[in-house]
Parts: structure tokens; C-alpha cells; sequence
């Protein structure tokens, strides 16, 4: 039996639909695995911890979430890295987060303006800003003048994102204009492209750099003309596990965090 | 012929849907139907024409048309070709081939991205001696965008015209050749004239796919305004930037893409909305 065309298209048209069902179906499962469980139980933490945190902290994150659930095996951390401006909107646009850390005052401000942040925020972590270069350093980029040389690939992020602000900073400090190849939506983009050498060089976090394991390289930019990225963290107020979001910021904020935040390369608070 | 309509009454009859199925479909319909509602109904209306005319939303929206025509071309002169071999040729290997080219479909696009990176970008297997040689760089330009659409598109203008061949009566053809006609001939006055509707219909779910192209874009060409900053990322920035601006862009296209899709199965599918299946 001969099937018509458009019975054809339908069925095609079906099976992209039913897999993109599939998509959202796991999409939504993951989200709402987060939900509150571990609330009724004060006494010892337990449930599941969201944490929205800056980009820039992906690797220190990371180790400090395994440190945590070792020292509370009944709390289950997840991190949700993303540019601090994204995650500000998520987090005001509703999205069930127990604990903001973003790499600016800016956007914490904003999740503050919108009343979202129970209690204040506390400043946990520094980070100083160098040029990303390709390994080998190619370009031959010694100092920021060096980025406006003709051929230079150029890419930073988008001004909402906090290292957009802060290489334009650096960049005026410089006296140096540049007209950059993209606006990438985060540091990691900025990170990726040039560690694969689509891209020569960016203005991204010094922890950034060493977290490339060598795949790109840093130059440094000098302290007077450097800026100081204060990375803040607050609960937010609407968590369902608030017990446990409590003890995830003062775990940062002690000893074995910034210990750890120290080995990925951060400044003490 | 009495009878017939009649038969024809009863299993109409008899294959009405039971009430259970209705409803889950309904509940189907309300959920695709909702969040398009919800856009609706957050967007500044009053300020709608004021953030629509916004220069980056004008310089994202010619550029997001002028690369998803060129996408389409593309699709459309290599998909072509791809979907006759693929349907007309046994091969060795053609399984393999099939897949391979439609692999894209079903990538998570972020992944193309990377995977062209690695074989147009700058230091890619191609594209290492195309910037060496020529000097041609690929990622942040507009040819890169034109690739990633036509990357994630192509698939759907070759699965849609590889099915038609398939179901394609070839006696018209045949005759064609015997009366001596060209290959060449038979092929663009007989094959290709009856495959119209679904050359037609692969070339705009092509279309409406590289519009709305988002991940490999913006993994391979990266983001500039007026060059690889496309409608898709435009909104995507635009929600931490100016949401209402965002939101006024993700109408636009949505409104493109309904009335692509309406247009598409009433006017170039033939039988208009037929009901059922096999015929």
C-alpha cells in the first residue's frame, strides 16, 4: 500500500514530536526531583540543596559540594553554573533555588531589589581578571595594548555579564578600544573558544585560566589597573531547605570552603 | 456507490475516538497551548512597536532572514541530490551514510556546534587549511551561521524529499527515458515536478529550523550584533537585559513559524487537512 506524502511528513513530523516529548519529559523529571523533601526534619540536614552559582566557580563548587554531602551524607547538592545574570533572572522569573553566589554585586543586588534574599549577602571569594591567551600564546600578547593589534581575535561577554563589565572596566583603565569578534552569553564561553583557538585572547577571571589545565594561558594584567571581582552569596528566601542552605554558606564561608576556594586559585574575602 | 458511503458512515462510527483519548488530547493541546498564552499575555503590548523597531531587533531580524535563506539554498542544492541517492542507489554502507547525515537531527545542537568547530573552525581539519590558504575564518562570521543552519536543517528537507522518492511512482519516468529523454531531462521535467509538495514542504520545515537555529550558532559563530547575533540569541540576551524586549522578539517568531506550518499543511501538502491514514 502506497502512503500518501503528506501522511509521510505527518509521521516524520510525529516522530520529532514525540522526541522532543521525550526531551522535555526528562527535563521536567530532573526539575522536579528538587523539590522540598528534607524540610520537615530540622534537626539533622537533610533533602536536596539547589544552588545557583557564578560560572567562574565551577571547579571550587564542584569540590566543595562533594566536601559537603561527605560532612551532611543526607543532603543531596546540586550547583547550577551559569553566567550571574542568567541565573538572577531564573532565580526572579521564579526558579526553586535555595542559595545564590554570583560573581558581582550587581545581580545579587537585583534578586535583592526583588525581595527574594533572606538575610543580607556576605562577600566569600575575590578573583582578579588576566588575559586569556591560546596556548603558546601565538598572538604574541604581552599586555592589553597588545589586543588592538590588527589580526587579534578579540571576545569578551555581554555587558549584563559580570566579566563583560568588568574587561570593559580593565579595558578603560587601559585607555584601550577594542571591537570584539562576540559577545559570549558566559566567561566559559569565552574560555572555550579560545582554549580552542577560535578566538586568541579575552578578559576573563585569573581562576579561569589555571582551571584550563594548560590548554590556554594567562597573561597577567597589573594591579593598578586591575579589578577586584567580589563574588557574593545569600539564601534566598523562598527555599524550601533553608536549614540546609544556611550550613552550605557558612560551610563556604569557614574554613575548609575558603580553603579549597584558595586552591582554585580565589582571594580570600 | 450508496453502499460505499454507507460503509463508509458506520466505520466512521466505529473508529470515534474513545472519551479517554479525547481528553488526554485536549490535555496535549492545552499544553503546548499554555506557554504560547503565557507569552502573550506578559508581553508590553504598549511598548511592543518601540522595542520591535529597536535597532538590535531589526539588525538580529534581517540577519536571522538572511541567513535561514541561504541555509535554505544550501539545503536545498546538496539536500536534493542527498535524498535521491539515498533513496534511489543501493549502496554498501548506505544505512551507515543515511544515518550519518542525519545525525544532526537529533545532536543536541551545542554538540554540533563543537563537532564543526573541530572540523571548519580555525585549527579544524577543513578549516585549518582554508584560514592557512585563503585566509577564510569561519566562526564569528556570517558564512559560519549559514553553516550551523544549514548543519542542523539540511536533515529535514532530505527526510522529507527521500520519503516523496520513495513513494514516488517511477512508470512516468520510465516512460520518459524509454521516449529518450535524458537523465538530466527526466529527472527536472517528470521526477522533480512530482516531487514539488515535498521539495516545497522539506524547504520550509528546513527554513523555519534554521530561524530558529540557537545552539550551534552561538557554540560555532559566536554572538555579534549585525553579524552572528541571529533572533534566537537575540532573545536569549535580551531575557537578562530587557525581557520586554524578549519577549516582543519571541512573538515575532512564533507568529512566523504558526503561520509557516498553517500555510504549510493547507496550501503545498494537497488534500488539506485529510484525516486518516492509509488512502
Amino acid at each position: 500500500m502506497r502512503r500518501s506524502l503528506s501522511v509521510r511528513v505527518l509521521r516524520i513530523a510525529f516522530a520529532l514530536m514525540s522526541f522532543l516529548g521525550l526531551v522535555a519529559a526528562t527535563a521536567t523529571a530532573c526539575g522536579s526531583s528538587n523539590s522540598s523533601e528534607g524540610s520537615s526534619n530540622s534537626g539533622s540536614l537533610a533533602g536536596s540543596l539547589t544552588v545557583s552559582a557564578a560560572s567562574s566557580l565551577q571547579g571550587a563548587f564542584n569540590a566543595m559540594a562533594a566536601a559537603f554531602e561527605q560532612a551532611h551524607p543526607e543532603v543531596d547538592v546540586m550547583v547550577n553554573f551559569g553566567a550571574s545574570s542568567t541565573l538572577a533572572q531564573q532565580i526572579i522569573a521564579g526558579a526553586p533555588v535555595d542559595v545564590f553566589a554570583s560573581a558581582d554585586e550587581t545581580n545579587m543586588t537585583k534578586v535583592s531589589n526583588a525581595r527574594l534574599l533572606s538575610g543580607t549577602p556576605t562577600i566569600f571569594a575575590t578573583n582578579s581578571l588576566e588575559i586569556i591567551v591560546r596556548r603558546g600564546n601565538p598572538s604574541k600578547i604581552a599586555a592589553l595594548s597588545d589586543l588592538s593589534k590588527s589580526g587579534v581575535v578579540y571576545i569578551t561577554c555581554a555587558p549584563d555579564v559580570p566579566i563583560g563589565t568588568y574587561g570593559a572596566q580593565v579595558l578603560q583603565k587601559a585607555g584601550v578600544t577594542l571591537s570584539p569578534a562576540s559577545f559570549e552569553p558566559d566567561v566559559k564561553g569565552i574560555v572555550a573558544k579560545v582554549s580552542a583557538g577560535e578566538a586568541d585572547a579575552g578578559i576573563v577571571y585569573a581562576t579561569d585560566v589555571s582551571a584550563t589545565k594548560g590548554a590556554a594561558e594567562g597573561v597577567a594584567i597589573p594591579a593598578n589597573i586591575n579589578v577586584v571581582a567580589k563574588y557574593p552569596i545569600a539564601a534566598i528566601s523562598s527555599s524550601s531547605n533553608n536549614a540546609a542552605a544556611q550550613a552550605w554558606i557558612a560551610f563556604v564561608a569557614g574554613s575548609d570552603g575558603q580553603q579549597i576556594l584558595a586552591q582554585f586559585g580565589f582571594g580570600a574575602s | 456507490m450508496n453502499n460505499q458511503a454507507r460503509g463508509r458512515r458506520r466505520s466512521a462510527a466505529l473508529r470515534r475516538p474513545p472519551i479517554a483519548i479525547l481528553v488526554i488530547a485536549a490535555i496535549a493541546v492545552a499544553f503546548f497551548a499554555l506557554p504560547f498564552l503565557g507569552l502573550l499575555w506578559r508581553v508590553p503590548w504598549s511598548d511592543a512597536w518601540s522595542l520591535l523597531t529597536t535597532p538590535t531587533s531589526l539588525t538580529a531580524l534581517r540577519l536571522s532572514i538572511e541567513t535561514s535563506l541561504w541555509a535554505t539554498a544550501l539545503s536545498i542544492v546538496f539536500g536534493v541530490p542527498l535524498a535521491w541517492v539515498l533513496a534511489r542507489h543501493g549502496f554498501p554502507g548506505r544505512r551507515i551514510v543515511r544515518a550519518l547525515c542525519l545525525l544532526s537531527l537529533v545532536l543536541p545542537p551545542v554538540v554540533g556546534g563543537v563537532a564543526l568547530f573541530t572540523a571548519y573552525g580555525r585549527r579544524g581539519l577543513l578549516g585549518d587549511p582554508l584560514f592557512e590558504t585563503f585566509g577564510i575564518r569561519l566562526p564569528f562570521s556570517m558564512a559560519g551561521v549559514v553553516l550551523a543552519q544549514t548543519f542542523i536543517a539540511m536533515p529535514f528537507l532530505v527526510l522529507t524529499v527521500e520519503a516523496a522518492l520513495r513513494g514516488l511512482d517511477r512508470r512516468p519516468e520510465d516512460a520518459a527515458r524509454t521516449l529518450g529523454a535524458s537523465r538530466w531531462y527526466a529527472f527536472r521535467r517528470v521526477t522533480l515536478p512530482a516531487i514539488r509538495p515535498a521539495l516545497i514542504a522539506g524547504a520550509v520545515l528546513a527554513w523555519a529550523r534554521a530561524l530558529g537555529e540557537f545552539g550551534a550558532t552561538i557554540t560555532f559563530a559566536g554572538n555579534f550584533p549585525g553579524r552572528t547575533q541571529t533572533m534566537p540569541l537575540a532573545v536569549y540576551l535580551a531575557l537578562e537585559s530587557n525581557p520586554g524586549q524578549a519577549l516582543v522578539l519571541s512573538v515575532v517568531m512564533i507568529a512566523i513559524s504558526f503561520g509557516v506550518l498553517l500555510s504549510l499543511r493547507d496550501r503545498w501538502l494537497g488534500g488539506a487537512d485529510s484525516i486518516g491514514a492509509d488512502r
